[in-house]
């Protein structure tokens, strides 16, 4: 695993110094187009988010995201290859074009947007770090960790915020750095570290899906950042920025106008002029984004509303229970706010 | 008309000439290669300009802001990657340094064991080789690492098999004595005794060859060596104030910890490069003919010089070059590191790396200290190669 790894950023290096990804406008279309397949970032195994189910189909929340995007460029959710890639991979992929667009938990930074050449769609999840720990230790705050060892993946926000949060609040922390997320928290829960260190969402995840024992283990209440995740694609090609994001944004509107993966055909009668224009049952916004006029509702219909997405693979359908929270619509006291599909 | 051809012979054009024509196409061929490297950097930086990705190294001057579990020198994530980088690499080649030498020892005494003419020792050491030889070295990482993760206790229950010795899954703590001037003194007295053993030895050579008169170097030069530094101690009032390690919070604190990403990652490079070292070094005796062993014996030399004198100097011909290669394979091997955690070089340049996103800068660092740590190793073997090499005569 490690060699591929180093093999992949070698080959990416050289795919760098050889010949360079192409990212003018357009092209990625075209490639994925020609390709008859988007090629997708994902992470290599949170659960909810992003998970081989039982008959070893990929199955989540950044899933869904991705096929949401096929169903809108080829009327088809299933026009997809799945990448797993490590946090410290994942960059390196899509800057050499080894992926077409990542939906891998990425925190939106400053850092990332600029210096890395890459944009960012809009947030799909608001997350916060959060530490995990053995419930016997007895720690009640992140305050009382200093002199703690902890658990973290590298290339992360989470990397760095731990840093900062130690520093901030003057306490010592010996990091333990492994790049697979699964080696990671095989560390963790056989007692190297003292704290597990993610995404609270993730983490949580983590918890139900991977401790021995959940109840053995506590999240502790802090949120020691902000982590908006947002699909990425590379910067340069507007053309593919824009059907990624507004993909996105069809997803949060289609569950405002109370679209749904049941009622969406009857919605194609709807009297409501931005149903009509977002469907393409009033033609030109597909036209606009080098699409299928159809490009929201094979989103919709084949994939479901963020809602449905939402309670499908992270909410009130699964085990892991996950609260709506910051992530409700903005009509409901969350964040999720489509601009006007016009 | 004749008689002028004679005179003046028709220069055969200089591209007949063998030596200009191998002269023309060995610059051709650097001229390529100079072209192929100037294209690829050229085209590196307009790709990575196209594609809006920074370049350059003054990422090296920012702020890290990450935190590196193990260092040698003082580090914090307010450090800059240049530091970092610094402290990857002082931890690669301690470990690579350590294992190289405890690698030395366990291949020679496996190989010596091998050749052994006690049946369990040889057959002991036979298996030794043959299974860790044949399991990839990752897979043999792995297998340590959660050995001693899995099967040691959590700090509060540590083991303690010896007063102030601590072996928990945090790693193994153990009392080093605590910072004293004296010890500063001790290292000098060591030097000394160092240089003083190495003066005797040749006085001693020189002397022998002179008079035939030997002289009990060993044993002087050891007492040198020794004592010189045992005599600082006692003269400065025997100064052992041992910093002991203490259970404080989450772990020990004081004293001096071996994590167990270090452990498994020494333990690992040891066993593994120790086995090709003991076949070499088993090879390298084996070379030497048995007549030579006899000759000796005719002439009446002890068993260990015979060793010393006639069998080592020979085998080592043989040895020595294929161990450069284990060297250098042990230390580069060192770069698994990141599969477990240890925050070798190949860890905080793959961190840096993705923070800042300058992967070409990143590798290129990193396989310009590889090569430059390779060359490093090679040359000294090399140095030492020649002192053992055959001087003909």
């Amino acid at each position: 695993m490690t060699m591929k790894r180093r093999l992949g950023a070698l080959l990416a290096v050289g795919l760098l110094l050889g010949f360079g990804a192409t990212a003018q406008a357009g092209a990625t279309l075209d490639k994925v187009k020609q390709n008859g397949q988007i090629s997708c970032g994902v992470p290599t195994g949170i659960a909810g988010f992003a998970a081989p189910d039982s008959q070893g189909h990929w199955a989540g929340f950044d899933i869904d995201i991705c096929r949401a995007l096929s169903a809108a460029v080829f009327g088809s959710a299933d026009k997809l290859k799945y990448v797993p890639l490590t946090a410290q991979q994942r960059f390196t992929a899509l800057q050499s074009g080894e992926v077409d667009i990542l939906s891998n938990n990425t925190t939106y930074t400053l850092q990332r947007d600029t210096a890395l050449g890459l944009n960012f769609a809009p947030v799909v999840f608001y997350d916060g770090q959060g530490f995990m720990v053995a419930k016997k230790l007895g720690v009640k705050s992140a305050k009382e960790l200093n002199g703690a060892t902890v658990c973290v993946q590298p290339g992360t926000t989470t990397e760095l915020n731990l840093a900062d949060y130690f520093r901030a609040n003057k306490m010592e922390f010996k990091p333990v750095v492994i790049e697979k997320r699964d080696e990671n928290l095989n560390a963790f829960f056989s007692g190297r570290c003292d704290v597990f260190t993610s995404d609270a969402s993730a983490l949580n995840a983590d918890r139900l899906s991977q401790a021995p024992n959940p109840d053995d283990y506590v999240i502790l209440p802090e949120r020691i950042s902000k982590e908006p995740l947002a699909p990425v694609v590379r910067q340069g090609d507007e053309e593919w920025d824009d059907i990624v994001r507004w993909v996105v944004y069809a997803l949060i509107e289609a569950e405002e106008k109370g679209i749904t993966q049941k009622n969406v055909d009857d919605m194609l009668k709807s009297d409501d002029p931005n149903v009509k224009r977002m469907l393409g049952v009033t033609p030109g916004m597909g036209k606009a984004l080098g699409l299928d006029e159809k490009w929201a509702y094979n989103a919709v219909k084949l994939v479901g509303n963020y809602g449905e997405i939402f309670d499908r693979t992270l909410g009130k359908d699964t085990e892991l229970k996950f609260d709506r929270g910051l992530n409700n619509l903005w009509t409901k006291g969350g964040l999720l706010y489509a601009m006007p599909i016009r | 008309m004749t008689t002028e051809i004679i005179r003046h012979p028709a220069r055969p054009s200089p591209w007949r000439n063998p030596a200009i024509r191998g002269i023309a196409f060995q610059v051709l061929f650097v001229a390529a290669v100079v072209a192929l490297g100037a294209f690829l950097v050229h085209n590196t930086l307009i790709n990575l300009r196209r594609q809006n990705i920074a370049s350059g190294f003054g990422f090296l001057d920012r702020e890290a802001a990450f935190g590196i579990g193990e260092s040698l020198i003082p580090y914090s994530p307010a450090d800059t990657y240049a530091r970092a980088f610094l402290v990857g690499l002082l931890n690669t080649l301690y470990v690579a340094a350590l294992g190289i030498v405890l690698a030395t020892i366990l291949g020679t005494v496996m190989g010596i064991a091998r050749l052994s003419r006690n049946w369990l020792i040889s057959k002991l050491a036979q298996v030794y080789v043959e299974t860790f030889r044949n399991i990839p070295l990752l897979l043999q990482l792995f297998f340590w690492w959660g050995l001693l993760r899995e099967t040691a206790p959590a700090p509060r229950q540590a083991w303690q098999p010896l007063p102030d010795v601590f072996v928990s899954n945090r790693g193994i703590a153990f009392p080093v004595p605590a910072p004293d001037p004296a010890y500063g003194w001790m290292v000098l007295a060591f030097c000394v005794g160092l240089v003083g053993a190495i003066g005797i030895f040749r006085w001693a050579r020189q002397r022998q060859t002179r008079t035939g008169e030997q002289f009990p170097t060993g044993w002087v030069g050891l007492g040198l060596i020794l004592g010189l530094p045992l005599a600082v101690f006692f003269v400065s009032g025997a100064p052992l104030t041992l910093d002991r390690p203490e259970l404080k919070g989450f772990n020990f604190a004081g004293g001096h910890a071996v994590s167990p990403e270090f452990a498994a990652l020494l333990l690992g490079l040891v066993i593994y490069t120790g086995t090709f070292i003991a076949e070499i070094v088993r090879a390298g005796i084996l070379a030497v003919s048995w007549g030579q062993s006899e000759a000796a014996m005719a002439l009446g030399l002890k068993p260990g010089h015979r060793m010393r004198l006639i069998v080592l100097p020979q085998a080592l011909r043989v040895i020595v070059p294929p161990m450069t290669s284990q060297y250098l394979s042990l230390t580069k091997n060192s770069s698994l590191a990141v599969a477990i955690g240890y925050p070798d070089l190949v860890s905080v340049a793959n961190t840096t790396i993705n923070q800042t996103g300058q992967a070409v800068e990143g590798i290129a660092m990193i396989m310009a200290v590889y090569l430059t740590i390779s060359l490093i190793i090679s040359a000294l073997m090399n140095l030492y190669n020649r002192s053992v090499a055959l001087v003909e005569r």
